[in-house]
C-alpha cells in the first residue's frame, strides 16, 4: 500500500514531541502515512496555513480551535481537536528585580502557591502588570487570567497582555517591556539560563489538569479524509502512549533532542521530561510530579468539558454570549472520533464524554472499557468546580 | 473621503524594507513607515496607527501582531487580511509570495488591494532573488567541492582535469547519483584515509 502523505504543521516546542515520535520512531510509517512535519515561524502562520489548506492538520494551543471556530482569531473556520496531545508543562516567571521585590514583601519562593505569588505579585506594582504570552488565545493566557480574577475576586484592569514569541520573553523582561511571562518549555529554563528571570509558578499550579496542546484539523477535512484521520490518530496515540511511559523518557530526550524537527539541545528538553524545574540560577532544581503530561490520566481524551472551560473563559475575555461559546467550544473537542478511530487499539475509553473538571483532588479510578482509566488531579487552585452538565 | 492610506511595513532587512517602500512610492503611497526594530512591535504600531501593516508570513514576531487586534478596542483593530475569504486569489497570491497583510479599521477595499498588488508583486520578485541568490551560493560551493574532488582524483590517478570530471560524471550516472553527491563522498573518504 502507498503510504499516504499528511502535511502537519508544528512549532519546536518540547510538547510538540508526539508528533516527532510518531514520525521518529515510525508509528505513522507503520500505520501507512508519510508524516510531513513542517516547522512554522508563529502561531498565526499555523492557523492561516491550516484554514487556508496548506497544511493538513496541526499542533494547536489548546484555545486556538475553539477561537478560530468562533470567528476570533483568523479567517473564520471550523477547527476540531479529536485527540489532546499533552497536557500542563508551563511557567510563569518574572524578572530578577521583581522576584527580589517579592521577597523582600516575604514571599516564600515555593514554586507552588499561587494566591499568595498573584496577590504579592500585584502588590508589587501599581500599574498593570505587564504579561508575556505566546498567543492571544493560549492556555497560558486563559490561566493567568482565571489566577488573576480568582484572587481578586473580579477580572480587571489589573493586569496588560502583552503577546511575545517565547524565544523573545526573557530579553523583553531584562528590559523592562514586561513583568513576567508564561510559557512552555523549554523556553523557561533558557530564560532562567539568562539568569535574568526566575520561574515563579508552574502553569499546573493553576490547574492541575489544563490540555495544552491538541492535535487540529478542519472539520470538512476531518470528514472528508476519514480513513487518514483515523490512520494519524492511532500513529499519535502509539506516540503520546509511548512518551507516556517513565522508561522511555531517557530515550525520548535523546531521540528528541538529535531530531531535526526541534533542533534543541537535550539540556533543554530534559526538564520538562523530567519535571525537573530550575526555577533560578544557582538554585537546585524543584521536581514537579506530571510537570508535563503526554498519555497518563487520560491525557489523549479530548473531554468536551475541557473545550467548554475553554470556552468560558473565551466569552468572558470577548465578551460573547457565555451559552452559546460554550456549547461552540464544547463541539471543537470530538471524542466521537477518537472512539471511534481508537476502537481497535487497547486504549481505554471512559464512560462519558464530559466530566466536572477541578473536581479531583487525587487521582481517581473511573468507569471505562477495559476498566484502568485513573483521572487527577485536576483541581483548580481556588477549589472551584465545572459543571457543564451533559454538552 | 480617505485618500490616502496610512502602511507600516515590519521588516527588520533594511534593503528589502526599502524596496518595498520604494514600491509602493512608484504608485503614488507616500505614507509608509518602516518597523525594523523587534521590540515593542505592538506599542509602535499604536503609536503609528496605519491603516494597513505588510508583514512577512514568516515573521517570528507575527503572533505579537495578534496582540494588537485584541488590546485595542472595538472598530480600530487589525484583522488579517486573510479574514476576507472572497478574494480567494488575492489571498493565495499573497501567500505563495510570503507576505501577510493586517488592514485596521475599514478603508476603501480597492485602495487596499491596490496596495497589495503592487506588495504581491515586490515579494514575489524579493523571494525569487532570494532563492536566486541561494541557488548561486550553493553552486558556488558545489564547484568548490567538485575542484577539490577532482585535484583528488588528479593526483592519484595522474589524470587529467577533464578526464578526472568524466570519471566522475561515469560514476555518478552508473550508480544514480548526482555529480556532487559523489564528489563529497570522494573528499569524506579522502579525509579518513589521510
Amino acid at each position: 500500500m502507498m503510504s499516504r502523505p499528511l502535511n502537519c504543521g508544528y512549532v519546536p516546542l518540547v510538547d510538540s514531541a508526539p508528533l516527532i515520535i510518531a514520525k521518529e520512531l515510525g508509528f505513522a510509517a507503520d500505520e501507512g502515512i508519510q508524516l510531513n512535519l513542517l516547522r512554522q515561524p508563529s502561531w498565526a502562520a499555523l492557523r492561516d496555513l491550516l484554514a487556508l489548506k496548506h497544511l493538513d492538520v496541526a499542533h494547536m494551543l489548546s484555545p486556538m480551535p475553539v477561537a478560530m471556530s468562533l470567528g476570533l482569531s483568523g479567517p473564520p473556520v471550523q477547527i476540531d481537536a479529536p485527540l489532546v496531545l499533552s497536557a500542563n508543562g508551563t511557567v510563569v516567571g518574572v524578572s530578577r528585580a521583581i522576584g527580589d521585590n517579592m521577597r523582600a514583601r516575604g514571599w516564600v519562593p515555593q514554586f507552588s502557591d499561587p494566591r499568595a505569588t498573584i496577590e504579592c505579585l500585584l502588590a508589587c506594582r501599581d500599574q498593570p502588570l505587564r504579561v508575556g504570552v505566546p498567543f492571544p488565545y493560549s492556555m497560558h493566557r486563559l490561566l493567568f487570567e482565571y489566577l488573576v480574577e480568582g484572587a481578586q475576586g473580579a477580572r480587571s484592569d489589573l493586569i496588560s497582555i502583552v503577546t511575545t514569541p517565547p524565544p523573545l520573553m526573557a530579553d523583553a523582561v531584562a528590559r523592562g517591556d514586561l513583568d513576567l511571562f508564561c510559557v512552555g518549555e523549554p523556553w523557561g529554563t533558557v530564560a532562567v539560563s539568562t539568569e535574568q528571570a526566575e520561574l515563579i509558578l508552574p502553569g499546573a499550579s493553576i490547574w492541575a489538569h489544563a490540555p495544552e496542546k491538541v492535535l487540529g484539523m478542519r472539520r470538512d477535512w476531518a470528514a472528508e479524509n476519514d480513513e487518514a484521520c483515523g490512520v494519524l490518530l492511532r500513529a499519535v496515540y502509539r506516540a503520546a502512549r509511548w512518551l507516556g511511559q517513565a522508561e522511555n523518557q531517557p530515550l525520548a530526550s535523546e531521540i528528541l533532542a538529535r531530531s531535526e524537527h526541534l533542533d534543541l539541545p537535550d539540556h533543554a528538553i530534559d526538564p520538562a521530561l523530567t519535571g525537573h524545574i530550575l526555577c533560578r540560577h544557582g538554585d537546585a532544581p524543584v521536581h514537579i510530579p506530571n510537570f508535563l503530561k503526554f498519555h497518563q490520566g487520560a491525557t489523549n481524551f479530548p473531554w468536551r468539558s475541557q473545550g467548554a472551560w475553554i470556552g468560558a473563559q473565551i466569552s468572558r475575555l470577548a465578551g460573547l454570549d457565555e451559552a452559546r461559546t460554550v456549547q461552540t467550544a464544547a463541539d471543537c473537542l470530538r471524542p466521537d472520533l477518537y472512539r471511534r478511530h481508537l476502537a481497535t487499539s487497547d486504549a481505554d475509553m471512559p464512560g462519558a464524554s464530559a466530566k466536572v473538571e477541578g473536581a479531583l483532588a487525587h487521582p481517581t479510578a473511573v468507569a471505562s472499557t477495559r476498566g484502568e482509566m485513573i483521572l487527577g488531579p485536576d483541581a483548580y487552585f481556588d477549589g472551584r468546580t465545572f459543571d457543564f452538565g451533559p454538552l | 473621503m480617505n485618500t490616502n492610506l496610512r502602511i507600516a511595513v515590519v521588516e527588520a532587512d533594511r534593503a528589502r524594507a526599502l524596496q518595498i517602500v520604494d514600491a509602493l512610492k512608484d504608485d503614488g503611497w507616500d505614507d509608509i513607515f518602516v518597523i525594523g526594530d523587534d521590540h515593542g512591535l505592538a506599542r509602535k504600531l499604536g503609536d503609528l496607527n496605519p491603516d494597513l501593516v505588510l508583514i512577512d508570513l514568516a515573521h517570528p514576531n507575527r503572533d505579537a501582531l495578534e496582540q494588537v487586534s485584541i488590546a485595542s478596542q472595538a472598530e480600530h483593530r487589525p484583522v488579517a487580511m486573510f479574514v476576507d475569504q472572497s478574494d480567494d486569489e488575492m489571498t493565495t497570491a499573497a501567500m505563495t509570495a510570503g507576505l501577510s497583510a493586517y488592514v485596521v479599521g475599514a478603508p476603501e477595499p480597492e485602495r487596499i488591494r491596490s496596495v497589495l498588488r503592487t506588495a504581491i508583486a515586490r515579494f514575489q520578485v524579493m523571494s525569487q532573488m532570494r532563492r536566486e541568490l541561494e541557488i548561486a551560493k550553493q553552486a558556488l560551493v558545489d564547484r568548490k567541492t567538485i575542484d577539490r574532488a577532482k585535484g583528488i582524483l588528479m593526483r592519484a590517478k595522474a589524470i587529467t582535469e577533464d578526464e578526472a570530471y568524466s570519471l566522475m560524471r561515469k560514476t555518478a550516472m552508473s550508480q544514480n547519483r548526482k555529480v556532487i553527491d559523489v564528489a563529497h563522498a570522494l573528499l569524506t573518504a579522502a579525509d579518513l584515509l589521510e
